[in-house]
């Protein structure tokens, strides 16, 4: 089992989620080089938080034009685990590996802060160990974090089970006040169709320890191992 | 060279227009509508026709310099010595 950690020229949290993986779930991992061509050999590639690019032009534009993304992609249809973080979901949807659009904050600030997500969809490797309506807390830190998709897209998105978090209070009920960005229907994540690919804006990969002040982002990567052991079983019996 | 203007559609929110709108009423211009904050960018190239300077700046709008799920383009093309 192998995990791997996409960096470009302005990632900055690269090192947060080689750390999670490698230290705090004991697990492999390798950084993989955004002039790479090809990705190697992983079950799971990461695309970390950041500002690629210096976020020129729209964030994560261009990192989405890097050759290591159409290698990505080649990974992503034949079926491999993808996990966008905060400017990696940017990096996915601008890729057009994940639907909808990260625009602006409804506020214009920058928003740096403990936020509460409610799981909204469990039968992906992601969420599997999570309950639909668990609450987890985990930080944002992004100014353009507002997603975005138009009616006929968010009812596809709904009618698939492809919203997996959504922002909510404490309590799990969905507010206006718990959105920290303004996103349509309090979206804070999202999967592809054949749920292979899953981005966020939260931080689970800094709400990994007690001292952070969260552990909850640790039910995406135990339900990533799990998924995979799963699989590693059923591929030796 | 060309022109590409490149603006958000019109059902996506602009924050930004919203903030210069205010700061123009602030300012004492009542009259002041609607703002809508866009990018601007000027490109020069060569090619041998303007037909094919054309095809080249759609190609470039559609997937680079505009994200069409939030963007709509448009450009003109100029002769440059």
């Amino acid at each position: 089992m192998k995990f791997g950690v996409i960096v470009f020229p302005g990632s900055n949290c690269d090192l947060d989620a080689y750390h999670l993986v490698r230290d705090v779930l004991k697990r492999d991992v390798e950084y993989i080089g955004y002039d790479r061509r090809k990705l190697g050999n992983f079950d799971v590639v990461i695309l970390p938080g950041g500002f690629t690019y210096g976020d020129y032009l729209r964030s994560g534009a261009l990192a989405a034009r890097t050759p290591v993304i159409e290698a990505l992609a080649g990974f992503a249809n034949s079926g491999g685990l993808v996990l966008g973080i905060c400017n990696g979901f940017q990096v996915l949807t601008e890729a057009g590996l994940l639907p909808g659009a990260l625009c602006r904050n409804d506020s214009l600030q920058f928003r740096c802060r403990q936020v509460y997500v409610r799981v909204e969809t469990n039968t992906l490797a992601f969420t599997g160990k999570a309950k639909n309506g668990d609450v987890l807390k985990m930080p944002v830190a992004h100014g353009d974090g507002s997603y975005y998709a138009p009616p006929e897209l968010l009812r596809d998105l709904d009618d698939n089970g492809q919203v997996v978090f959504r922002y909510v209070d404490r309590d799990g009920r969905i507010s206006e006040a718990a959105n920290p960005n303004g996103s349509t229907a309090n979206i804070a994540g999202i999967a592809n169709r054949r749920g292979n690919v899953v981005g966020l804006m939260p931080h689970p990969e800094r709400a990994g320890e007690r001292a952070l002040g969260s552990v909850d982002g640790l039910v995406l990567f135990r339900s990533l191992i799990g998924h995979l052991q799963d699989r590693e079983v059923a591929g030796n019996g | 060279m060309a022109k590409v203007e490149v603006t958000l559609k019109k059902e996506v929110h602009d924050p930004q227009g919203t903030a210069v709108e205010n700061s123009l009423r602030a300012l004492g211009f009542d009259g002041v509508q609607r703002v809508r904050v866009g990018k601007y960018l000027e490109l020069v190239l060569e090619a041998e026709t303007f037909e094919e300077a054309a095809a080249k700046i759609e190609e470039m709008s559609r997937r680079l310099l505009s994200n069409p799920v939030i963007e709509d383009y448009d450009y003109s093309l100029q002769e440059v010595e």
